[in-house]
């Protein structure tokens, strides 16, 4: 390739950083969401080269259903840790207990959707004004649409036709008290980009990533992992299968993939060959209503 | 493998979210699930068949109403390339968000419906090009199914926008014989068309050379924020962190610091907390120089032999994005990259027919999806260079301070 010349990934993360860097300028209390998973992640490892040498200037938010994989708990603690980075951790739990919430019922009942509450009441705690979140959008159809600054009013509320207009990398992160604005960085990447540069920078993830045993409950054709969280009944089979997951999020909603991959190159290997989208194939909560998204973020889910 | 961000142009009339879903369809980056959902939704529409149309729309309030209100984005990869479509609404009311669109873009498919030929909205889009100089623009006359695969159709169109291309000065024109809905083109050559020699649209797309639409001869840089890590380890470290806009710095180089006029030599450069000799657009790098001046957000570190222009007072284009008419005299906020300055919009000169180019009389405030010349007088001087020279350090946004919108999108002109 010519001299001069950034390829895909590294243009990618040019963006990326530039995003970051916009952030800790425009912003008195931004917060890094983080889940634990590679997206979230990957944003941690950007960031850390947007202010190398000095730390990552904000904290990291956990927003914790308490249904989390126990190893993407652990991975979180070391990276916050490894990165010196303050790591601060609300409950889904305690929000329910404190606001008298309802929690769904059902087989897979998930908290996911009660996580909006705890968010809202983080970003009221620590008065965040800026609010980083790992959302692509190759993900999913209303996120396609969304500004890489998208603003919110006091309820955490998406307003599509009111977006503000985002030309070139100019972005106006002006917001008027109560308001708040959600920034994703890596808007622009894809799942694949996400892996490929996980791959090239040598990022560590947590090992459920990579193939491993583990008891699982076939339902529709999805694997769900035996957790203490989900109802099992009578005439569901219980099998130990090799697995790893694809995405991490809650054990009830996400799904995981039979899979011997336990390298980095046969996990990207698998994922090019494999047929189905990220969200379809472990999201369990997607396709309740087509809308579920659009729905979700324009009552301030992520 | 590099990256390619690119907008289509035309209408859902024109057949343009099939072309799209074509596109992502035939280049195998559409996956299971999503056909799923798309032949759920077709069915729930009765349309009988799978409509590729349906990949590209997004929200249900759009499906409902049968429209697209925003911008979205769209992204496929082929083996040689990776592609972000803005996919922009064509309507006449959403200049707003085709100019979102475009101003990444570094090509615009141009949409002709074969029957139609050049109509109004064919010029109002290609204006767009032509006013945000996106470097290539491919015209994909669609449809040509509908006009029995017929080269006079094609010819005839391409010598009427040939005429249009010459006016509006746009460069690097390219036309391709397409009909979406068969995929006649797209991926594969046509096998009906075989009078049409050029490429197919994706190898178009794949192929098209773009090494010269980034501009590495006049160095740009703005400082986004101070890295002062004033730890004890780091306790003298100070290093301007921001994005190459264009150009290459290399270490020695002699830089002047903007607009307070002070020289200085980059002493140091890095690249992800990585030292390296030479950094280059659109790098996000940090410089250090060898002075100790007092610097701070939105300053420009350029090359003492390479200086962007400097003034209280500039010529500018606006292209009005807000509900609130323009209120000349008003004081507003311009972004322009990370530098924020105050400004009062003067002298609305002319307003610019968008559909003819040409210089109308402005007797009535500037509205939504206007363009207009006018006179910007900032409250501290403005580092820039024109739009058309380069437009990176040449664009701007106007921020109602009252409302914290993004109100215009301007162009900086000497």
């Amino acid at each position: 390739m010519a001299k001069y010349h950034l390829d895909y990934l590294e243009e990618l993360e040019a963006e990326s950083i530039h995003i970051f860097r916009e952030i800790a300028a425009q912003f008195e209390r931004p917060a890094l969401l983080f889940s634990g998973g590679k997206d979230s992640i990957t944003m941690v490892h950007l960031a850390r080269k947007a202010f190398a040498p000095g730390k990552i200037p904000f904290p990291l938010v956990h927003i914790d259903t308490g249904h989390n994989f126990s190893e993407a708990l652990d991975f979180r603690d070391a990276l916050a840790a490894e990165v010196n980075a303050s790591l601060i951790v609300r409950k889904v739990e305690d929000t329910i207990r404190e606001k008298s919430l309802t929690e769904p019922k059902g087989k897979f009942a998930s908290r996911n959707w009660l996580q909006t509450y705890t968010l809202l009441d983080t970003i009221e705690e620590f008065k965040f004004d800026a609010c980083i979140g790992g959302a692509r959008r190759d993900e999913e159809k209303a996120r396609a649409k969304e500004r890489i600054f998208s603003v919110r009013d006091e309820f955490g509320q998406w307003n599509p036709k009111l977006q503000r207009p985002e030309l070139w990398n100019i972005y106006n992160g002006r917001i008027h008290k109560g308001e708040n604005v959600r920034i994703f960085p890596i808007s622009n990447w894809t799942e694949l980009d996400i892996w490929n540069y996980i791959r090239k920078e040598k990022i560590a993830l947590p090992s459920i990533y990579f193939s491993h045993e583990r008891e699982v409950l076939e339902h529709e054709g999805q694997l769900i992992a035996v957790s203490p969280f989900i109802q099992i009944d009578e005439q569901d089979v219980i099998a130990t299968r090799r697995v790893r997951y694809r995405t991490v999020g809650d054990m009830t909603c996400t799904a995981a993939v039979e899979s011997t991959a336990d390298t980095l190159d046969r996990v990207i290997e698998e994922i090019i060959a494999s047929r189905i989208s990220e969200r379809g194939e472990t999201r369990i909560d997607d396709k309740v209503t087509e809308a579920a998204m659009e729905d979700r973020k324009k009552n301030g889910y992520f | 493998m590099d990256l390619l961000r690119f907008i289509t142009a035309g209408s859902v009339d024109d057949g343009k979210s099939t072309l799209i879903g074509r596109l992502l369809f035939d280049s195998k980056n559409i996956l299971v699930d999503q056909m799923e959902a798309l032949e759920r939704s077709t069915r729930n529409m009765e349309a009988g068949q799978v409509d590729l149309a349906l990949l590209t729309d997004g929200l249900r309030a759009e499906r409902e109403q049968g429209i697209t209100i925003d911008v979205a984005y769209r992204y496929f990869t082929t083996p040689k390339r990776k592609f972000i479509i803005a996919d922009a609404p064509g309507h006449v009311q959403y200049t707003r968000n085709m100019i979102t669109g475009a101003s990444n873009a570094s090509l615009m498919i141009v949409l002709i419906d074969a029957r139609q030929g050049v109509v109004e909205q064919t010029r109002r889009h290609s204006i767009i090009a032509s006013l945000l100089r996106i470097p290539h623009v491919v015209v994909a006359v669609n449809k040509m199914d509908l006009v029995d695969f017929s080269q006079d159709v094609f010819n005839n169109i391409v010598i009427d926008y040939s005429k249009v291309a010459v006016q509006l000065g746009l460069r690097n024109v390219s036309y391709i014989p397409i009909s979406a809905l068969r995929g006649d083109n797209i991926v594969d050559p046509s096998k009906v068309m075989d009078w049409y020699e050029g490429k197919p649209l994706l190898q178009y797309l794949e192929e098209v050379e773009t090494k010269d639409d980034i501009n590495l001869t006049d160095p740009r840089f703005q400082v986004q924020l101070v890295i002062r890590p004033q730890t004890d380890t780091l306790h003298d470290y100070r290093g301007y962190a921001g994005t190459v806009i264009s150009g290459v710095y290399k270490s020695g180089d002699s830089v002047t610091v903007l607009p307070q006029g002070i020289e200085s030599v980059i002493s140091k450069l890095e690249v992800g907390g990585r030292e390296v000799e030479e950094v280059f657009a659109p790098q996000s790098v940090v410089i250090h120089l060898a002075d100790d001046i007092d610097i701070s957000r939105g300053d420009s570190i350029v090359r003492s032999d390479n200086l962007p222009a400097v003034s209280n007072e500039t010529d500018v284009l606006l292209c009005w994005m807000d509900e609130k008419p323009l209120q000349p005299g008003n004081k507003y906020l311009l972004q322009h990259n990370s530098r924020l300055l105050r400004v009062v919009v003067r002298d609305v000169a002319y307003k610019l027919d968008v559909n003819s180019l040409q210089q109308q009389a402005v007797d009535a405030p500037v509205k939504l999806n206007e363009v207009v010349n006018a006179t910007l007088k900032t409250a501290s001087p403005l580092v820039f260079d024109s739009y058309e020279k380069l437009s990176v350090n040449g664009s701007a946004v106007l921020i109602d301070e009252t409302s914290n919108s993004t109100v215009a999108a301007v162009l900086l002109q000497q």
